[in-house]
């Protein structure tokens, strides 16, 4: 072995193991918060809002993990196994609503729905009702509705890769064995996507709790609501990570049943038949199938989108200097996101390939941890981390010179930089690892033995084979940093505002119309994963 | 002169030792097979040859130049040596004329052009030029990754298992038409494979490996009608071994009657107890035949047909017969032996 090898596999070694510290530190320190003495502002929350919080977060759990269940399994279901008049369309434009974030579906509908909305306005007029008839529609079904609406996709996706890998025959079989259709659904086809099902449900319960602007919007209190509240209302950093801490418990559940269906995601047949439309529905039932796949798409799509552009086009004058200015801070924040994460995802899928020590294995899990952790979770961790070190840094500072800094890294771009890699390291690490996967051992050896090394190596056959792997990390990245909200919002340096935030400040103050126009922007970035994921579906 | 010497070498694979006192040697322009079962060190053996594993012990020389030996190893880009990998390994991201030609890249564009023409005659994919590996059909990457290994006019090729991932006409038809492009190129070949048809089909000679060592290097007809152990008779081909003694003359007597080998000579004493392994087409199912037997089993294959038999005493005994033949499980039948060449083993005490 020659010294550059030696030097380049301890690179990877000790690469991995930074990249698990960053994650694995600020999630210790939260829990570190108990440690210190407790405050009157924890014990007020906790005499006064604790048991709300934990019976909506609860509901909120049950909630979304059955709708999304009901919604994402029968769409799978209609999708893979039946023909109806649609269905080939369907099958990807029930992804679609992937593309809106929860907290603009979530103004939205407010927007519609509200006292003043249109659809209220009309049912006054029909039925001759007086003008102070209302509904009110902050209510907790409407936040589970619009959750189930905006997360079953997650579900779907799961569920229907799953139903299609069965292939038709495990189908068949069921059938000769005597089963009726439904009987080999419940028998047969739902028991082995179980795995991909559990998985569904759980990264979409985890959206649901990490969610900030949808339950801010209709005043649903959760764990994040209140941890911003005792961010920005009392300015209490540790009522804050307490919180957090017990956000934290139940992501942990949740991280288990989603890492227990994805290990036993291999309920199938190995095979992926597109062709394994068992069901030919006919008349009424066939029917029954688009319209059911119309209606959640009209609901979960549609109608949010028209309603979005009508707005937006009233409001189109504030596309100005200063606009412009937001969509510069967005996409620069994004960029600056994406190539750090894309570095990382890099660093820990070749780690993972170059050394195969249980410690670099666990390197790599904690370090993809981060999606689970919902952003405002990682907000208080990294500013708990950073104010530790600021003081550090002040007091050597101080000693050194004699001068007194204050804040070095607290407040800085860097901090947000530091939440948003901690959160998206994951999205970045799949799509590398998934292509690094196709440089066997022996294509790097074929390469060898026909003459390719050092420079010609990477430059040949490394970069072109990741080149679609790193491009589709970054561009995940920066469309998911696009849309976060709730770290964006605590994190963000004075002068750094997006177009989430601004989003928020609108839809806060009830302004749906205003905050149309940047949602359209946001919606339209968030196309572009649905359109790879739909690609990739195709292939 | 011999083109490859593996003098002696000794590997280990992983922490376990994966080839001991390892030799053989293979001359310009023929094509070796290694023939074992997996985990016998093949592989290891070929990835010594390659330069991608270090040898403890012993020497590797390609036409007389020094390869390997401990603590000194030319680097696999160095050394003459293309490869056929298992996997294949393709690029993905290139097209088969830029798979082919990536080996001489640093030849003058119309020069690569022309190779790469060349072999995709010869391999008979003239119309993938320019289509990708993910395009292609298992036995269609197969021959692109031999014309890759090719292009650079390697002084010897290996093949890693090369048909294992192809179904079995596909495997046989593409053994000899890879063994007619090794020829028709003049390569120096070695096959390595757990297929005994394979070996066979390719090999102008055979090593029928077990653990880490050869247990016999010899011609395909040779390991099959003269294995030099009890080893090498179970492991290639198939067949039963029955009891005899042996008498003056290379005579045996069995419970078959007297059998006479015109061919070897034994030194054993007369009296020996032997064991002599019958294939299945050294028996013949013969209305004349003087010994009776039972079916137990068939296995019919189409062009013929695998009996199983069971002798009055007991013994089952394999034999092949045209499937005009058609005998009903537990019908008696009449045999009779057509023994050419007879394969006998002094009986081991078990």
């Amino acid at each position: 072995m020659t010294s550059a090898a030696g030097f380049s596999s301890r690179f990877w070694y000790w690469g991995s193991r930074l990249l698990a510290a960053a994650i694995l530190v600020p999630l210790v320190v939260i829990f570190g918060a108990w440690l210190a003495p407790t405050t009157e502002v924890w014990g007020h929350l906790a005499a006064t809002v604790l048991p709300t919080l934990i019976g909506n977060t609860l509901l909120l759990i049950v909630g979304v993990a059955i709708g999304t269940m009901l919604l994402g399994v029968s769409l799978a279901w209609l999708v893979s196994t039946c023909e109806f008049p649609g269905r080939r369309w369907f099958d990807w434009a029930l992804m679609l609503p992937f593309a809106l974030p929860t907290y603009v579906m979530a103004f939205v509908f407010l927007g519609l729905l509200d006292f003043q909305g249109p659809v209220q306005g009309l049912v006054r007029q029909a039925f001759g009702l007086p003008a102070s008839w209302s509904v009110e529609v902050r209510h907790s079904a409407s936040v589970l509705a619009i959750m189930v609406l905006v997360l079953y996709p997650y579900v779907y996706l799961l569920a229907r890769v799953a139903f299609l890998k069965q292939g038709r025959a495990a189908l068949e079989a069921a059938h000769t064995l005597g089963m009726t259709s439904w009987q080999s659904f419940f028998r047969v086809a739902l028991p082995m996507a179980r795995p991909a099902i559990i998985g569904g449900v759980s990264l979409a319960v985890m959206e649901a709790l990490a969610d900030f602007g949808a339950v801010a919007v209709f005043n649903y209190d959760t764990f994040t609501t209140a941890i911003y509240k005792s961010w920005f209302g009392f300015f209490d950093l540790n009522a804050a990570s307490q919180l957090a801490s017990l956000l934290l418990l139940f992501v942990f559940v949740l991280l288990y049943l989603e890492r227990y269906g994805r290990s036993r995601a291999r309920f199938d047949n190995g095979t992926t038949s597109l062709d394994s439309r068992t069901y030919r529905l006919r008349g009424l039932r066939a029917t029954a199938a688009s319209v059911y796949c119309g209606l959640v798409l009209l609901l979960a799509f549609i109608i949010p989108m028209v309603q979005l552009l009508l707005w937006a086009r009233h409001w189109i004058d504030d596309l100005d200097f200063a606009y412009m200015s937001l969509l510069g801070n967005t996409l620069a924040l994004g960029a600056m996101a994406a190539i750090a994460t894309t570095a990382g995802g890099l660093v820990l899928a070749y780690a993972l390939r170059r050394d195969t020590s249980w410690l670099t294995r666990a390197s790599v899990r904690i370090g993809t941890l981060g999606y689970a952790i919902p952003g405002s979770v990682l907000a208080v961790a990294v500013m708990w981390s950073l104010s530790w070190i600021d003081h550090r840094v002040a007091e050597v500072w101080l000693w050194l010179t004699g001068v007194e800094v204050t804040w070095v890294f607290v407040g800085s771009v860097f901090s947000l930089i530091l939440a948003y890699f901690a959160r998206f390291l994951a999205l970045a690490f799949n799509p590398i690892d998934s292509t690094l996967e196709q440089v066997r051992p022996s294509v790097r050896e074929a390469a060898q033995s026909l003459g390719l090394t050092g420079v010609a190596l990477v430059w040949r056959i490394y970069v072109p084979i990741l080149r679609p792997g790193l491009l589709t990390a970054a561009l995940l990245v920066l469309v998911d940093v696009m849309k976060e909200m709730p770290a964006t919002l605590l994190l963000r340096p004075f002068g750094w505002d997006t177009l989430a935030v601004r989003i928020y400040g609108l839809s806060s103050e009830g302004l749906w119309e205003r905050a149309a126009l940047p949602s359209v922007a946001l919606v339209a970035a968030g196309l572009i994963p649905v359109f790879l994921l739909a690609v990739r579906g195709r292939r | 002169m011999a083109l490859l010497e593996v003098e002696k070498i000794s590997c280990v694979y992983g922490d376990r030792p994966a080839l001991d006192d390892f030799s053989f040697k293979v001359v310009q322009g023929e094509i070796a097979a290694l023939l074992g079962p997996s985990g016998c060190g093949k592989t290891t053996i070929l990835r010594a040859i390659l330069g991608f594993e270090p040898i403890l012990r012993g020497e590797i020389r390609i036409a007389g130049e020094l390869m390997s030996r401990p603590g000194f190893s030319v680097l696999p880009e160095r050394r003459p040596v293309g490869m056929v990998f298992q996997d294949r390994a393709l690029f993905p991201h290139l097209t088969v004329a830029q798979n082919i030609a990536i080996g001489i890249r640093r030849e003058p564009k119309a020069d690569q052009d022309q190779t790469v023409r060349r072999l995709l005659g010869i391999i008979g994919l003239g119309d993938c030029y320019s289509r990708y590996p993910h395009e292609l059909s298992g036995g269609q990457q197969e021959r692109v990754a031999l014309a890759r290994a090719l292009a650079p006019q390697p002084r010897l090729l290996l093949l890693d298992e090369p048909f294992a991932s192809l179904d079995i006409d596909l495997r046989e038809r593409l053994s000899l038409e890879v063994r007619d492009i090794l020829k028709e190129t003049g390569s120096t070949a070695v096959v390595v494979t757990h297929y005994q048809d394979e070996a066979f089909a390719m090999g102008d000679r055979v090593g029928v490996m077990k653990q880490g060592a050869i247990l016999q290097w010899d011609t395909p007809f040779n390991i099959y009608h003269r294995p030099v152990s009890r080893q090498v008779a179970s492991l290639v081909g198939r067949g039963v071994f029955i009891e005899g003694i042996l008498r003056e003359e290379g005579a045996f007597d069995t419970e078959l009657g007297r059998v006479q080998d015109d061919h070897n000579t034994y030194s054993h004493p007369s009296g020996t107890r032997m064991d002599i392994l019958l294939r299945p087409d050294d028996v013949l199912i013969d209305s004349e035949g003087e010994i009776s037997a039972t079916v137990t089993k068939k296995a019919f294959k189409g062009d013929d047909t695998l009996y199983t038999l069971r002798l009055a005493s007991g013994t089952q005994l394999l034999a092949l017969a045209s499937s005009h033949k058609d005998l009903e499980i537990d019908e008696e039948t009449r045999l009779s032996l057509d023994l050419e060449h007879l394969v006998a083993f002094p009986r081991t005490p078990e």
